[in-house]
């Protein structure tokens, strides 16, 4: 029990890590590096609870599942800071607040 | 079955003139190159002449299974030459020498009677239908048994049937029964009631055909010439005006004209064919449209479209009557058809004329307790149903009667519903003769004759009264009337009373004798007038006439035949006129009537005094219009005789209006019509009816036969001698006693003031109904149709503001307050990634936090 909960806690640590980064990096590429911490940290935790499954590899495969998926999330917001770059010369994610209400 | 090819025959002659119908309209409409037209016309006669070949052919087929004609011993030949034989001996004042070696004949057989014609029926064809040798069957017997009524019990009810009517009810007295029922088509049933198209054939079928067919082909010859001057692009309508006072101009309607006359004869002899009550009902409408369109032909002018409304209107008034008629039939007797119809000689379904029976004394078989009349079987027992007799109250077949006799009246226009059929002439003059001699107006006589065996005595009673004053009244107005067709007109309404009057007093032999003597005499004098007017140039008045004999022979001869013959005169050799025979018949068996029940003296004494006028008014006409000086000689000078197109029907019809009653009551024509004679009461019976009427026998009629005869005939003289002394010589100054009489000659030249009568009974109050009825609905329907309209209109501006201020404020409150919330929102939405962030992360711990305080492990 002891070992899971150490895997929780590194897990529970990439999170926070993550979610701090997204909050105070103004820098686009920061927060999509924030953004993969957090999907690490959910891996970690698919990996350490997939033990104690039946088959002990369904957790492994949706950790896969999100590799995947954080590398596509990574292609396209990485288009999506370029373009950022060519308006605004800068990926100051503070600077997009054309969304405002 | 027996009748087929002979109903086949007669189909064909009754289809022709519709064929005719056709081929007019569809010619005429689409071609208006007039030499076409005419082409089409010539195919009209060609169609009704063939008719009229197919109703020979059909006569013909019809003796020989009647057996008629099997040389001397031929039930029409043996009738014919035993009257002979009994006139003869005992001298009667018809001498009909012409028949001296038949007579011889005759006498070798010893035969005497009546009897004799049955017996020689008996030996006729056999492999004829059984409904002859069926109808000969029990000659013995029945002269034994014919007074005698059996008693007999059955279904609790004591009724006395006379054993006599057993075997065949409407058989002729002593003529074998000649007739043939069957369907031509089912149109449908509808539960117990069938709907169809029959047919019903006897000698007065076969008669009426041929008359029909035979004038109506005549006057088809005759509008060919008459109208020839329609036949243009251009025809200018002399007697209608446009508004700003021009006359007329139209195409001309020659192809209309004989596409209506076509199916004017298709529509009588569908009626004539007809063998159930309701289809004659419906060839009687058809009558009457064909009388409308062709009443109302020069429509352009507003005294013909009156006239065609009127007559129209008139006949609807009788029609109504005969609905109701019908429908009192419909519901006692479940049937509408006259005869029965038979499979193999087996009845299967009776008809009316079976279902009620006249026994000896004249009276219909009733129900001893309650007096209703019984409904019979074929040999006269009392039908049954659920143990109960089926009757008819006695008063609803009255009603019946006088229903289907309302429907005559107006079609034979007898008073009170005579007013139309003198407008009528308001038609070309060959649509006035078919519609007074073959078609619309022998249309009612032909069914008061039809329908006779189901008129209870008091409905001949008023059928003979309403003749007895039509043809007085009717003879009365001719008097004074000048228009030359009004004069036959009224003489047309005056000699239809005779006949209602001689069907009336149960001479019903003496009145459809008088139909077909009349319609040939009456489209002869028609035609002549025609023939007058056409040379004329439409002049139609008598007193600018005078002295046309010179100008035109052949219509003069022929109209002087035509007038002898309704005046009723006598000849050498037997040779009388038509008329003389036919009025003689119609006479003797009102005087045998009279003899009986003084009480109903009129009933002789005016049809006496009428005959008298009759021939008065009719030379009167003669001598107005062909004899004396000329009294417009521009008139005179462009008469002309009409071409032979027209005069060849006039020395057609001429022969036959001589002598087409050869004989009298002894000749072929009476004969062959009382072969299905239904007021058969026996010789010697002096029956006495409800009514308290005394009918009397054949016999009784017979022995007055001769008496009536003079008297009319010195009637006829004296009218005669009495128009020759005032308008053949002139004795009298005429406009004096016009002045004189004054007072009477206004009367009568106002018809009775029936027109004012019923202007004023019902017109004048229809108006005033009328005018009050749109008061009405001025005053109070359109107030109440105003008013709702108001207070619609105050309910509409009361939704309005309550669709305004309640509805729309509700829903803009909806969209006012979405639109306040969304602004007040709107704050949240920075547009800061990193701020949202952070509301995630605040929002995730906050859930945490609030899950596991809630829900702790």
């Amino acid at each position: 029990m002891s070992d899971l909960n150490l895997y929780l806690y590194v897990g529970a640590f990439l999170f926070v890590c993550g979610v701090i980064c997204m909050a105070t990096k103004r820098n686009g590429i920061g927060v999509l590096m924030g953004v993969e911490l957090v999907l690490n940290g959910a891996n970690v935790n698919f990996v350490a609870f997939s033990r104690y499954s039946e088959l002990k590899l369904d957790g492994q495969v949706f950790a896969v599942f999100v590799i995947v998926l954080a590398a596509a999330e990574a292609a396209v917001a990485l288009a999506i800071a370029l373009n950022f770059y060519n308006n605004h010369l800068t990926i100051d994610v503070d600077r997009g607040n054309k969304l405002k209400g | 079955m027996s009748g087929d090819s002979l109903s086949k025959w007669l189909m064909i002659a009754w289809l022709l003139p519709l064929l005719g119908f056709v081929v007019e309209i569809f010619f005429g409409y689409y071609s208006r190159n007039p030499r076409r037209s005419k082409a089409a016309a010539w195919f009209a006669v060609g169609c009704i002449g063939t008719g009229f070949i197919c109703s020979v052919i059909a006569f013909t087929q019809w003796c020989s299974m009647t057996g008629a004609f099997d040389g001397e011993s031929g039930w029409l030949a043996a009738r014919v030459h035993a009257h002979d034989a009994d006139d003869n001996d005992a001298d009667d004042n018809d001498a009909d020498d012409n028949d001296a070696d038949d007579n011889d004949a005759e006498h070798h057989d010893g035969h005497s009677g009546h009897d004799d014609g049955e017996a020689k029926g008996h030996d006729s064809d056999d492999s004829s239908p059984s409904d002859a040798a069926g109808a000969a069957e029990a000659p013995a017997e029945e002269e034994a048994a014919s007074d005698e009524a059996a008693v007999l019990r059955e279904g609790g009810h004591l009724l006395a049937v006379a054993e006599d009517e057993g075997d065949d009810h409407s058989h002729g007295h002593d003529g074998p029964k000649g007739e043939f029922s069957g369907v031509i088509y089912t149109l449908g049933t509808f539960g117990g009631i069938t709907l169809s198209m029959d047919y019903y054939i006897d000698s007065l079928t076969l008669v009426m055909f041929m008359m029909v067919t035979l004038i109506a082909t005549c006057i088809h010859l005759f509008a060919m010439g008459y109208m020839s001057d329609e036949l243009t692009d251009d025809y200018v309508d002399h007697f209608a005006h446009t508004a700003d006072g021009k006359h007329v101009h139209r195409p001309g309607r020659f192809y209309r004209f004989f596409a209506f006359l076509s199916l004017f004869c298709f529509a009588m002899l569908g009626l004539v064919l007809a063998g159930n009550i309701f289809q004659v009902f419906v060839f009687w409408e058809l009558v009457g449209i064909c009388s409308f369109l062709l009443i109302g032909f020069y429509t352009e002018r507003k005294t013909a479209s009156n006239a065609a409304n009127k007559a129209f209107i008139m006949n609807r008034v009788g029609d109504f009557g005969f609905l109701i008629g019908l429908m009192v039939l419909l519901t006692y007797f479940g049937t509408f058809r006259f005869g029965d119809t038979k499979v193999d000689g087996e009845v299967v379904e009776q008809g009316l004329f079976s279902m009620v029976t006249r026994d000896a004394t004249g009276n219909f078989v009733r129900d001893d307790i309650t007096g209703e009349v019984l409904l019979t079987d074929t040999h006269g027992h009392a039908l049954t149903e659920g143990g109960e007799n089926r009757t008819i109250p006695y008063m609803l077949l009255v009603v019946a009667g006088l229903g289907v006799f309302a429907g005559c009246v107006g079609k034979s226009a007898q008073f009170p519903l005579q007013t139309w059929l003198p407008d009528a002439m308001e038609g070309p003059t060959p649509v006035s003769a078919l519609v007074h001699s073959a078609t619309m107006v022998a249309a009612g006589v032909y069914l008061t004759g039809r329908f006779f065996p189901m008129f209870v005595q008091e409905v001949l009673l008023t059928i003979a009264y309403i003749g007895c004053i039509t043809l007085f009244m009717a003879a009365t107005i001719a008097v004074v009337v000048t228009d030359i067709k009004k004069v036959l007109a009224y003489s047309t309404i005056s000699q239809l009373g005779y006949m209602m009057l001689g069907l009336g007093v149960f001479g019903w032999g003496a009145g459809l004798f008088h139909l077909v003597t009349h319609a040939f005499f009456k489209s002869l004098m028609f035609l002549c007038s025609g023939s007058v007017i056409h040379g004329c140039h439409h002049e139609q008045e008598m007193p600018k006439m005078g002295g046309l004999l010179k100008k035109m022979p052949i219509t003069a001869i022929t109209m002087l035949v035509g007038v002898c013959a309704i005046a009723g005169f006598p000849l050498f050799l037997g040779l009388h006129f038509s008329g003389f025979h036919s009025k003689d018949a119609i006479v003797a068996s009102a005087l045998a009537f009279v003899n009986a029940n003084p009480t109903h003296f009129l009933l002789f004494f005016l049809p006496l005094l009428t005959a008298g006028i009759t021939a008065f008014y009719m030379f009167r006409l003669w001598f107005y219009t062909f004899w004396g000086k000329p009294r417009d000689q521009h008139l005179h000078d462009h008469a002309h005789e009409s071409p032979w197109i027209m005069t060849v029907p006039l020395l057609i019809l001429a022969p036959f209006a001589w002598l087409c009653a050869f004989g009298g009551e002894q000749g072929y024509l009476y004969v062959l019509i009382t072969g299905n004679d239904p007021s058969h009461l026996h010789d010697g019976v002096q029956a006495v009816t409800t009514g308290g009427l005394t009918l009397p026998g054949h016999e009784a009629v017979h022995a007055v036969h001769s008496q009536a005869g003079w008297l009319a005939m010195i009637a006829a003289f004296s009218g005669a001698l009495l128009a020759y002394l005032l308008y053949g010589v002139g004795i009298v100054d005429l406009d004096r006693m016009k002045a004189q009489l004054s007072k009477v000659h206004g009367f009568l030249l106002n018809k009775w003031h029936f027109d004012e009568l019923y202007d004023s009974l019902f017109m004048k109050p229809a108006h005033k109904v009328a005018a009050f009825c749109a008061w009405f609905d001025k005053a109070v329907f359109d107030n109440i149709v105003h008013g709702f309209a108001k207070v619609g209109i105050v309910i509409a501006q009361w939704d309005r503001v309550f669709d305004e201020k309640v509805v729309d404020g509700f829903v803009n409150l909806l969209g006012d307050s979405t639109k306040s919330i969304g602004n007040s929102l709107k704050v949240v939405q920075t547009g800061r990634l990193r701020q949202y962030v952070m509301f995630i992360v605040l929002g995730v711990v906050t859930l945490f936090a609030f899950v596991f305080t809630t829900f702790p492990s």
